[in-house]
């Protein structure tokens, strides 16, 4: 718990608490919605970061977690009228024990036969979803608007759900900076080097593994029950999109894998590109296409990301820049 | 006995890597193992700790039997091993790598604990300064030392050198001999594979001759070196038998 003494925790605290108190000051929806969804990116790309980062392994398909949990909330607050934080936090346990369940025989796979089973999990839990009627099969589920009378009426339940991903977005960030700093982050950070040596050393791989798997799905459980709370509605396509989970490697790999701030920062800067893009007429219909550019050049050139490149060329800033 | 052998065989395929080997390792003994390229000595290593298991045969840890248990297993109950194969954990830093080894070796120490372990075992080993480098920006020698550290800071028991002395300059194996020596001085049995015929013979209370997976002799130095199979299969000359035991004096 050494982690909570430095200064770049206090600084992460307040520069993420910081913007996410920003809408609340001054009461502005369109920064609310801006700043939900860079929260949300947040909360995906570091969760991916910290199998991806720490441990070493590609979750190509981690969204089928947002989905789950989405899906198994939003299945409580309609059909058994559940609060939505229990709900949320319902969907974040069943992500979690069902990435259990799958880590124990997938991660046994490595490097890219891993990568290409989180794909076909995705897949085939997309598939079974479409096909499923208490979820609504193909068509999804939606709220009518009484759903939200519970919370002071829909208006209220937009800055719930904000509220929520901000604490979530905290909870995921402070989470990656203990499990880094920790023996078991250790750990990982051993297995991601060199697995069988880690092995050798004492480590237990497998445990580990699907330990820290269950960890990275519980966030994004959360963030996709409060984002379809917030949506209203909630179907198989947008639950499962596979693209959205390219993106946020897009950003760890952007911010710099295996470092706290790397995927916040590139979440937050890859948001404000696509932003920008998508509002540009010259690039309005290929803004991918500048993802894709951008990752290869990332991958060609700066692999350590943005914050891996600063701790690199600075190495006196890696006491203040985990 | 700190360590039994009894009977292991291990095949790959059609290759015999080890064939119906037994030997004993007693406590705070150095025990040599030596042999040609392709002998199978690091098999027998990997046999021992678990990265594979024989498919006959038993080892015995401390009366402990440990046969097919898991590398880590066998990491945790007290043996640790260096690689021939240096397998620095690159992007982690010196002080990280052998804070890896002090965590989850004998002694399951916390961060803050295993960090102190570390740094002592670094000044032992002489990379005292290099500790906040990264283990892949070390050389060779170096790199060399980094096994050991590691290993070491597991606090084992049993420590299985997979030769540590190949590659390292004239002054490096005289530091690296005096620090095994401390090492068992320090009560830890050591069971060491060396091509160093000068090292083994000066080191070893016992030695444990391997030829294509097969004992071929097991004794003193004095009794191996003068072993007719020996001097024929490993060291040719028979005079220069006697100028390596020449160095026990």
């Amino acid at each position: 718990m050494s982690a909570l003494r430095t200064p770049f925790f206090w600084g992460l605290l307040v520069l993420l608490g910081g913007v996410g108190l920003l809408p609340i000051l001054n009461g502005s929806d369109s920064m609310r919605e801006d700043i939900f969804l860079v929260l949300m990116l947040v909360i995906l790309a570091s969760s991916i970061n910290i199998i991806m980062g720490y441990t070493g392994y590609v979750s190509f398909g981690h969204i089928v977690f947002f989905g789950l949990g989405g899906y198994v909330a939003f299945y409580l607050m309609l059909n058994h009228q559940v609060h939505f934080v229990p709900a949320a936090v319902v969907g974040g346990i069943v992500s979690s024990l069902i990435a259990f369940l799958l880590g124990i025989p997938v991660l046994r796979l490595r490097g890219a036969y891993f990568a290409l089973a989180t794909i076909g999990i995705n897949e085939v839990v997309r598939s079974f979803v479409t096909n499923f009627d208490p979820f609504g099969g193909a068509t999804g589920m939606f709220f009518n608007y009484e759903v939200y009378n519970g919370y002071g009426g829909s208006k209220n339940a937009l800055w719930y759900a904000y509220y929520a991903i901000l604490v979530v977005a905290l909870l995921c960030a402070v989470s990656s900076l203990l499990i880094k700093k920790s023996r078991f982050g250790l750990g990982l950070l051993a297995i991601r080097e060199d697995q069988d040596a880690a092995q050798v050393l004492g480590i237990d791989p497998a445990r580990s593994k699907v330990l820290v798997y269950t960890i990275s799905a519980f966030f994004p459980g959360l963030a996709g029950a409060i984002f379809f709370f917030k949506n209203g509605i909630i179907e198989p396509g947008p639950a499962f999109d596979l693209l959205r989970s390219i993106e946020a490697l897009v950003m760890v790999m952007l911010g710099g894998y295996g470092t706290v701030a790397g995927p916040i920062v590139g979440a937050a800067v890859y948001e404000q590109l696509r932003a920008f893009l998508i509002t540009n007429s010259t690039f309005s219909s290929f803004h991918l296409f500048v993802a894709g550019f951008l990752l290869l050049l990332i991958v060609l050139f700066v692999t350590a990301g943005l914050v891996g490149w600063l701790r690199q060329r600075a190495p006196r800033l890696r006491r203040y820049l985990e | 006995m700190i360590l039994q052998v009894q009977n292991v065989s291990k095949r790959f395929g059609g290759l015999r890597a080890l064939e119906n080997i037994s030997f004993e390792v007693r406590e705070g003994e150095i025990f040599g193992v030596i042999g040609p390229n392709g002998a199978g000595k690091t098999t027998l290593f990997n046999v021992i700790n678990g990265v594979y298991p024989p498919q006959e045969g038993q080892i015995f840890f401390r009366g402990q039997n440990i046969t097919g248990l898991p590398p880590y297993r066998i990491a945790r109950a007290g043996i640790a091993r260096t690689h021939q194969i240096m397998r620095p954990l690159g992007e982690l830093t010196v002080r990280e790598n052998v804070t890896v080894g002090a965590c989850f070796g004998r002694e399951s120490l916390s961060l803050g604990a295993a960090a102190t372990v570390a740094d002592e075992v670094l000044t032992f080993v002489g990379l005292g300064g290099k500790a906040g480098v990264l283990a892949s920006k070390l050389n060779a020698a170096e790199k060399k030392r980094l096994e050991l550290a590691r290993a070491l800071a597991a606090r084992p028991s049993l420590l299985l050198l997979d030769e540590v002395l190949a590659g390292l300059n004239p002054n490096e194996v005289a530091d690296m001999l005096a620090a095994i020596r401390s090492i068992r001085d320090n009560g830890v049995t050591i069971v060491m594979i060396e091509h160093l015929m000068h090292a083994v013979m000066q080191l070893s209370d016992r030695v444990f001759v391997l030829d294509h997976g097969a004992q071929v002799s097991e004794g003193t130095p004095q009794v191996i070196s003068v072993h007719p199979k020996v001097v024929e299969a490993y060291l040719g000359d028979p005079k220069l038998a006697q100028r390596l035991l020449e160095g026990l004096e």
